[in-house]
């Protein structure tokens, strides 16, 4: 494998994680959103893969498989079984125009492209080029967390966003020091079942896992 | 004789015209050719004046010592003149031609002296602001043009609606002509230090060494000025008035040719008075121009009036003579010279093309509407059989501005495409990002130029007769009428299929304005192929594309009725339903109708449909009333609050007029105490 | 020993004009396979024409010269459009009269005149078709142009035989862009040419009516010359795709060997084609007309995110 067609994989991945942001974006079903994030999660853990062959930081092999267990197995199933067992199989969701949410999309990638500009030009790894990707997918992941109104839709955001950060991470870096990707995935999974308890409250409370009926908890009118 | 002489010419033949036309007053059947000949005649003068310094490249300057003593009138023409007074020239030679048939239907209802004569002041108007070297002349001449196209639009004055669609025209203008004298204030005051008064000719303005504060205050004053009279969005909204209310020659020469006057304006302050600039003008130029040619063709696609929808479709072009103005800028400023000579020449091109197809368009329209005493296209349909020549020349006109190949639309179009494509060569990642989102929206703005003139054929040409009223005897209309168009019907064509040669002409003026030129790119493979930029890049060739066209056209037609083949009519097909009925067609609405679904949240629709059955049956109705509002938003954000503030402003001035002697008296006494204490 | 180009260009335009229907028979064969039906063989499409060309032409008394010219017209446009794409070989003579931009103005022709006859009659049905046609394209513009655009800027030209010859004789390079750009065609494309999920092309009611409705009226030898047309466009749409994002194959110059090869590999491709898209075809349903600029707008999106993809990424 030649040096440059390593970095045309990774910049190939790199699309490909935008695209299945955007894809979160637009999906309105549960389970299509689920196997979205599964490809986002197996898309970054091979990048990670092959960044990590490429520059030869070889922690960065167990990162990707890390990744790939937690983001692409382990994160999806526990949503899965949640969605099964509060019986909210196939809902689809009312979402806020979607031509909307794609051009603020569109403009949050060129932003993002423009802010990492200077970071750009001074940096010397192969992945420089996948910065702006990395920030825009945070973006993309906050953005996804604005427009639902369905609380697993807006956990898969903020999952979304920890992708893009990590991403990140591996783009700028060459990835984080061991210690503190082992914590941020303990993080993660404490985060997925403290959600499971939340959405169970949500649930018996308002009948529906639909956050727009929290508004009913305004005090005044 | 110079072309300067014969400009000069032209421009007294007209006044000379307008002066003595009362004279014929009388015997109005006389004073319609004569006048409209007179015209012609100054328009051709003034064409031939323009394409000669086109293309021998002149520049000749004169003094007149009009005016006020000290301060005469200066005029010039150089290759930019030159092309604006071949635009103007064109479309007016064209009107002319068509008015001598178009006024003589208004003999009889009322006099039509004033309309002639405030025809030629008109014209004589525009030429002169094109020819004007010094900003006195141009403001004098600006006003003489606004003055006179205000009368015009007045003509018809019995109709409320027209006497308020002039007061507005006549508003917009005038602040705009503020706007313009404020920035001509400000490049002669700093072009003199404020010192002595020969600050005001353009040169002394080319001389001057503006403070980018300065020179940017300058140059959105004239912008605004110049906006309004060319109706960019937000100021557009006297176009839709105005262009419907005025007689349909006055409004094809106002839409032809005034709203050029204005792009002359921007090209002279921006690249020649002003020359140095940074980036970000052109990019509200530019922004300015997307937002006209969308918004213009969205509310284009919603009227019913043909007039109106003509008109709006103005603004949409004037948009998109702006994108390639302000693509041509940004490229200017970051020193392209040759990509900015691109973009100026694909605007100015726009520029002629649609003085010519909106010239031709409005000059259907009038025909139209002459022959069926109609405007609303709902009540039209099937047209296309009692006036055979106005249908197939309005298609010219129809075809031309969708920008469909062999036409001339499609060229100008095509070229700005190619400025925008350019984009990789820009410096600023940012720009080389969002210049191809604005391709998209010029995109976006063609297709759905070309929804809603297949619409305004349709629906007036084609079909059967909608609408409740009878329109009988529709007949042609006459030579002269049929004369003008055909003209430029055929100078549409012969723009679209030969524009090698126009480009070549047109290539003077970026050479005098930015130093670029793509002359020597664009016609490298012979006069058949148009290679703007480089001939791997991109090459367009006209003449191939009309002639492989007409020839499998020609060779399948005849193919197919050497058969002898008979063709046999039958009724309408109407799926044994037997009851089918003209009312049942598609409307003009009703054409509109999906893209006002998906696009209509840009403006204010109220839709509201009412059933009303017999004895209260759930479901047969016994008819439907379906009521549709549209209305622009700039009115309610931008118009309405202004025009409130200043109704409130003048009633607390209006406070000062009691009425009672005694407090008139007390103003006197309290300003005579005043002016004591302060100078006593 | 090589061909002139003159006759390269007749070449292929009669390659098109005479294989055009066999493709939509081929897609036809694969449709009825895939949905367990026996298929009218690949010859039918060339019986269909025959037998509408025998037939007499039945025309509405209100019918004006545009409802007789329009046939011809939109036959003539897409012969040019066809001696413009390089189907077998870029030594082209008539490749040089319109660049990329020049030939989707040109698929607009065809539009805009089939619109104008669907009106000519009077009925319901044709501005039906003809208002919700343009609707469909109106939308489909930006998307295309975007499309466009992001190839073009890979070989720096809107130039079709120029693409072909960077892309097919540069160096293998995986460009994401191009991969975006090939999914925004697809969708665009599928538009264009009315396919499932936009419109129904074997369809004749009202409700899901967008090509049919206005060429309704059309019979006799209008009817095949309209029918021809619109198999010619389809191929044609395939072979831009061909052309712009998998043009090896494509002959440079006129030695008869490579024109050959060039043409069975167009063929291969064609027929590899055609069974994506029936597979496509077949697995989607066709959405209602207020849906689709959505899908519009993720083409447009697509196209966007391959073009931002190549400034930002390459």
């Amino acid at each position: 494998m030649s040096h440059s067609l390593v970095v045309q994989l990774n910049l190939l991945l790199a699309a490909l994680i935008l695209l299945s942001s955007f894809a979160l974006l637009m999906q309105r079903r549960m389970f299509a959103i689920l196997h979205i994030f599964a490809w986002q999660g197996f898309f970054l853990g091979v990048s990670t893969a092959i960044i990590g062959y490429a520059s030869g930081v070889h922690h960065l092999y167990l990162s990707a498989l890390l990744t790939l267990a937690m983001k692409v197995l382990l994160l999806p199933y526990i949503l899965y079984k949640l969605i099964l067992k509060l019986k909210i199989r196939r809902e689809i969701e009312n979402m806020v125009n979607v031509p909307a949410t794609m051009m603020i999309g569109i403009a949050l990638v060129i932003f993002s492209y423009h802010l990492t500009e200077p970071i750009r030009q001074l940096s010397v790894l192969m992945t420089r080029a996948t910065l702006a990707v990395a920030l825009a997918t945070v973006m993309l992941g906050m953005l996804m967390m604005v427009t639902r109104s369905h609380a697993v839709s807006q956990i898969i955001g903020f999952l979304a966003m920890e992708n893009g950060l990590f991403f990140a991470a591996t783009s700028a870096t060459y990835g984080m020091p061991m210690v503190v990707e082992l914590g941020v995935a303990l993080d993660l999974l404490i985060v997925a079942f403290i959600f499971g308890i939340f959405f169970f409250h949500i649930n018996t409370t308002f009948d529906s896992l639909d956050v727009d009926q929290m508004a009913k908890l305004k005090e005044t009118d | 004789m110079t072309a300067l002489d014969i400009t000069g010419f032209s421009i007294l033949l007209l006044l000379g015209g307008a002066i003595a036309c009362p004279l014929l007053a009388r015997r109005e059947r006389l004073l319609i050719p004569v006048a409209f000949t007179l015209a012609a005649l100054a328009s051709g003068g003034v064409i031939l004046s323009g394409f000669l310094t086109l293309s021998q490249g002149l520049n000749s300057a004169a003094t007149i010592p009009l005016g006020l003593p000290g301060l005469p009138f200066n005029v010039r023409l150089d290759p930019l003149a030159g092309f604006f007074l071949v635009v103007i020239g064109l479309v007016s030679l064209f009107v002319s031609i068509y008015s001598i048939g178009y006024v003589r239907g208004y003999l009889g209802q009322r006099p039509v002296t004033p309309l002639v004569a405030f025809y030629l002041l008109f014209l004589a108007g525009m030429l002169l602001v094109i020819v004007a070297d010094d900003a006195y002349l141009f403001l004098v001449a600006w006003e003489l043009m606004a003055a006179a196209s205000y009368f015009l639009v007045m003509f018809e004055d019995e109709r409320a609606e027209n006497r308020r669609a002039a007061f507005l025209y006549l508003l917009v203008a005038h602040v705009g002509a503020l706007a313009i004298l404020l920035a001509f204030g400000v490049m002669a005051g700093v072009a003199t230090g404020y010192e002595r008064f020969d600050g005001y000719t353009f040169d002394a303005m080319r001389g001057a060494h503006l403070s980018p504060g300065w020179s940017t205050a300058a140059f959105f004053l004239a912008f605004f000025g110049f906006a309004a009279k060319a109706g960019v969005i937000p100021l557009h909204v006297w176009l839709p008035e105005a262009h419907p209310a005025a007689p349909s020659n006055v409004s094809a020469l106002m839409s032809g040719a005034m709203l050029k006057t204005s792009i002359y304006g921007m090209i002279r302050v921006g690249f020649d008075l002003l020359g140095e600039f940074p980036w970000w003008w052109g990019g509200i130029v530019l922004i300015f121009g997307l937002l006209s040619a969308v918004l213009g063709v969205l509310y284009a696609l919603m009227q019913h009036d043909l007039k109106r929808l003509l008109a709006y479709h103005s603004v949409e072009n004037i948009g998109i003579i702006l994108i390639g103005l302000g693509l041509s800028m940004i490229f200017t400023s970051f020193h392209f010279p040759a990509l900015a000579a691109l973009a100026l020449v694909a605007a100015l091109y726009h520029t002629l093309n649609h003085a010519l197809f909106k010239g031709l368009l409005f000059m259907g329209a009038g025909a139209v509407i002459q022959a069926t005493g109609e405007r609303n296209m709902e009540e039209m349909g099937g047209l296309i059989h009692p006036l055979p020549w106005t249908s197939a020349l309005f298609l010219v006109g129809c075809v031309s501005i969708s920008g469909l190949p062999p036409f001339n639309g499609f060229v100008s179009e095509w070229l700005t495409f190619q400025a925008f494509l350019l984009s990789p060569a820009l410096p600023q990642p940012l720009l080389r990002l969002l210049f191809p989102l604005g391709a998209a929206l010029l995109a976006l703005t063609g297709a759905l130029a070309a929804t809603c003139f297949v619409k305004a054929f349709g629906v007036t040409f084609l079909g059967a007769q909608r609408g409740h009223r009878k329109v009988e005897h529709v007949r042609e209309v006459g030579p002269a009428m049929r004369l003008g168009m055909t003209l430029a019907a055929v100078s549409c064509l012969a723009l679209g299929v030969l524009p090698t040669y126009a480009v070549g002409l047109l290539d003077r003026i970026p050479r005098q304005l930015m130093g670029g030129h793509i002359g020597a790119v664009a016609g490298r493979f012979g006069w058949l192929w148009l290679t703007p930029a480089s001939a791997e890049r991109a090459s367009y060739s006209g003449p191939l594309v009309f002639c492989v066209i007409s020839a499998v056209v020609a060779v399948t037609y005849l193919l197919l009725h050497v058969r002898g083949a008979s063709i046999r009519r039958a009724p309408l097909w109407d799926c044994g339903f037997e009851k089918i009925t003209p009312r049942m067609q598609y409307t003009a609405t009703a054409f509109a109708m999906p893209i006002r679904r998906v696009l209509g949240f840009l403006f204010d629709i109220r839709e509201q449909v009412e059933l009303i059955s017999p004895v209260n049956h759930p479901v047969m109705a016994d008819h439907i009333r379906y009521r549709l509002r549209i209305r622009d938003r700039i009115w309610g954000w931008l118009y309405a609050p202004q025009a409130k503030a200043a109704f409130w402003i003048a009633r607390q001035v209006g406070r000062l007029q009691q009425g009672r002697i005694q407090i008139y008296l007390l103003y006197s006494f309290v300003t005579l105490i005043v002016l004591l204490a302060f100078l006593g | 020993m090589s061909l002139h180009p003159l006759f390269i260009e007749l070449l292929q335009v009669a390659l098109l004009i005479a294989l055009a229907p066999a493709f939509a028979g081929w897609v036809k064969i694969v449709k009825c396979r895939l949905q367990g039906r026996t298929s009218p063989g690949i010859l039918q499409p060339y019986r269909d024409i025959r037998r509408l060309f025998i037939k007499d032409v039945v025309l509405a008394q209100n019918a004006s010269w545009i409802f007789r010219f329009t046939p011809y017209l939109i036959f003539g446009v897409t012969v040019l459009a066809g001696g413009i794409i390089p189907l077998i070989s870029t030594d082209l003579p008539l490749a040089d009269t319109a660049d990329i931009i020049a030939l989707v103005m040109l698929f607009v022709i065809i539009r805009f005149f089939t619109a104008l006859a669907g009106m000519d009659i009077g009925t319901a049905f044709g501005g039906m078709g003809s208002s919700r046609e343009m609707m469909v394209s109106a939308l489909a513009e930006p998307a295309m142009l975007m499309a466009v655009f992001t190839v073009s800027l890979a070989s720096s030209s809107t130039s079709l035989t120029r693409m072909v010859v960077v892309m097919s004789q540069g160096e293998f390079v995986i460009r994401p862009s191009l991969a975006f750009a090939l999914m925004a065609f697809i969708l665009v494309a599928l538009a264009e040419t009315g396919r499932i999920p936009v419109d129904n092309p074997d369809t004749h009611l009202e409700l899901t009516m967008i090509h049919e409705a206005m060429i309704l009226e059309y019979s006799g030898q209008h009817l095949a010359l309209m029918e021809w047309a619109g198999m010619m466009k389809l191929t044609l749409f395939f072979a831009l795709g061909i052309a712009a994002f998998v043009p090896w194959g494509i002959a440079a110059g006129g030695q008869p060997l490579a024109l050959l090869m060039g043409a069975v590999l167009l063929i291969l491709k064609l027929l590899l084609g055609g069974v994506i898209m029936v597979l496509i075809e077949t697995g989607l349903a066709k959405m209602r007309i207020f849906r689709v600029p959505e899908y519009l707008g993720s083409a447009f999106l697509l196209a966007t995110l391959g073009m931002i993809a190549f400034f930002i990424l390459e």
